[in-house]
């Protein structure tokens, strides 16, 4: 049970510091277990060692390999599988109209924003559920019934109360990025180990000094991952917005093409909204990486 | 130091204002018993700790030795009875009062020094902070780790730590919850006398758990026996079975031959004869 007791192997009792003769200001030889259970190599239990992230690449190659065969076989039409070639066309004509960008921009701005809205109300609702026994009595299971609702379900309301324009769609969207962090946020907190909540109160720690110094703290790393899946969810609600109700914008650019048979452009808006979605994944991980090196 | 400290409990109770920061204060358990549900583990717990006298506690796990620590520090509140410090009833956290948990509770975000920062008293400056919590993780031989976090150091390095901040507090009590039970036997030596070091430059009350009966006579002023009578029925809570005084001025040869009489007597109570 005591991780200080004799190492047993020779390498442990070098990275121990047995030898302690390079500590000399250490009283009275105290150098038994002294040194870093884990001697900050790679080898640490339990975490396999991760291989380069270019293998990922390696799928999307063969996929658009396999496409391009399928294509210059002419089995299929060009309306139901247009070649990479001709998406990249379309693409090209999109971008130098200048509609592209501007398909993207919008779609990126409303999730950016709608994110933002949802996922900070999440927060901010998750922490009094989280902390407040009153508020999880009271709000909790009507929380929990308005998550059940499938995000389409809301689109009609939207429009009748809000109307056209951006709000209902930022409103979708923000739908979408609150329950993730929501749920994550309250669970955490309220699953904040409480040996550390009672040493923080035993050193005097209370309300809000003991929420910024401990509870919120260890919740960081759950929060996280919950703002990382309300991002994931607020693209999925984009496109549920802008399928059913917009001029502009990725989900926009689909529907239009259905209308107009643009098969190519339909392949594009997809492989457009798989490429921003996994671009602003990849941000919001670095950013895990750091809050977990950070937090944890 | 020697028992003399073990002044009557009538006389710390008098000192009912509170005194300088750092100064030892007087513990009184009156009639304490906590009760969760209708499982009575503390029952009628009558003790006075003079201040500045190292009480030891012993007993069987789950007879409520954590539970009584935490109602002196105002952790929890028990069901009956009541905690005097210097006279006056404990109902929350007392800033004279500092713990040291039976599992390190370290702060896993922040450093070593970091984490024994915590400890320090309300309104300490910046710099003598700094001063105080390297001088301190210097004390426990963890200088060359304070910038370390606690998951990258040994668990009774985390241990060591979690002393070094309730130390930096300064105390007027310092409770100790089995605070070095998980270090190798040479560390743990170490540390009880490296403990008993800190309290003879600042004397200190000191409430100290532990299942170690050496340990406890080699720093304690008493020992006190928790536990329920032999015979008695399970739903009946501990108390305080036996008391004893060790007469021995300090620094103590571990093999002293009263250490070794009162070390059987202890264990034959706590169910381990001699053979
Ligand atoms: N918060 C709690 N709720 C319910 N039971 C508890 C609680 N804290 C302690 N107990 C019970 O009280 C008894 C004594 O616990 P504890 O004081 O930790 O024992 P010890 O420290 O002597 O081993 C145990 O049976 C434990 O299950
Ligand atoms: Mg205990």
């Amino acid at each position: 049970m005591s991780a200080d007791a004799v190492p047993l192997s020779g390498r442990s009792a070098q990275a121990q510091g047995l030898g302690g003769s390079d500590e000399p200001s250490s009283p009275r030889g105290l150098r038994a277990g002294f040194g870093p259970r884990r001697p900050a190599a790679s080898g640490e239990p339990g975490t396999r060692k991760r291989l380069s992230p270019w293998w990922g690449a390696l799928l999307p190659l063969v996929l658009l390999g396999a496409w391009q065969l399928a294509t210059s076989t002419g089995n299929y039409p060009a309306s139901q599988l247009p070649s990479p070639a001709a998406v990249v066309r379309a693409a090209g004509d999109l971008w130098e109209r200048g509609l592209l960008q501007q398909h993207i921009a919008i779609s990126a701005q409303r999730v950016f924003v709608g994110f933002a809205l949802g996922a900070a109300a999440g927060l901010a609702v998750g922490s009094l559920v989280g902390l407040s026994r009153w508020a999880d009595a009271l709000l909790g299971s009507t929380i929990g019934a308005l998550r059940a609702v499938p995000s389409l379900a809301w689109v009609p309301l939207l429009l009748l109360w809000i109307g056209l324009g951006e709000p209902p769609k930022l409103t979708l969207v923000a739908i979408g990025a609150f329950f993730p962090v929501f749920t994550t946020t309250a669970s955490a907190l309220r699953h904040v180990d409480a040996g550390l909540v009672e040493a923080g109160r035993a050193y005097g720690l209370r309300g809000i000094a003991l929420l910024t110094q401990v509870q919120l703290p260890a919740a960081v790393p759950a929060v996280i991952a919950g703002l990382r899946l309300a991002l994931a969810q607020s693209w999925l609600f984009l496109v549920a917005a802008e399928l059913l109700a917009s001029s502009i914008g990725l989900g926009y650019l689909l529907t239009e093409s259905v209308n107009n048979g643009r098969t190519d452009r339909i392949f594009l808006a997809i492989i457009t909204l798989a490429v921003l979605g996994k671009l602003s994944d990849a941000v919001v991980g670095l950013f895990e990486r750091w809050a977990l090196r950070r937090w944890a | 130091m020697s028992s003399a400290v073990s002044a009557p409990a009538s006389r710390a109770g008098s000192a009912a204002a509170p005194r300088g920061a750092g100064s030892p204060v007087a513990v009184q358990l009156q009639g304490v018993g906590r009760t969760f549900g209708d499982h009575v583990v503390l029952a009628d717990v009558d003790l006075d700790v003079a201040a500045g006298e190292v009480v030891a506690l012993l007993g069987p796990s789950g007879c409520g030795k954590s539970t009584l620590l935490r109602a002196v520090a105002g952790l929890d509140a028990p069901s009956t009875g009541s905690v005097l410090l210097d006279g006056a009833p404990v109902r929350d956290h007392d800033p004279r009062c500092a713990v040291a948990f039976q599992e390190p509770r370290l702060l896993p975000w922040r450093t070593l020094a970091g984490n024994t920062a915590l400890g320090l008293p309300p309104g300490t400056p910046k710099a003598e902070g700094r001063e105080r919590v390297a001088a301190l993780l210097d004390v426990v031989g963890l200088a060359r780790f304070a910038d370390h976090r606690p998951r990258s150091v040994s668990g009774g390095m985390a241990q060591r730590a979690a002393l070094a901040r309730a130390l930096a507090r300064r105390p007027g009590v310092l409770v100790l919850d089995e605070p070095f039970a998980a270090l190798d036997a040479l560390t743990r030596l170490t540390m009880q006398d490296l403990l008993l070091d800190v309290l003879a430059a600042t004397p200190t009350t000191v409430l100290l758990v532990t299942h170690d009966v050496d340990e406890a006579l080699h720093l304690a002023d008493r020992v006190v026996v928790l536990g329920r009578p032999t015979g008695a029925p399970p739903e009946q809570g501990a108390g305080v079975l036996r008391t004893t005084e060790v007469e021995l001025a300090h620094p103590r040869d571990r093999g002293d031959a009263h250490l070794a009489s009162l070390r059987a007597e202890l264990l034959e109570l706590l169910g381990v004869p001699r053979a």
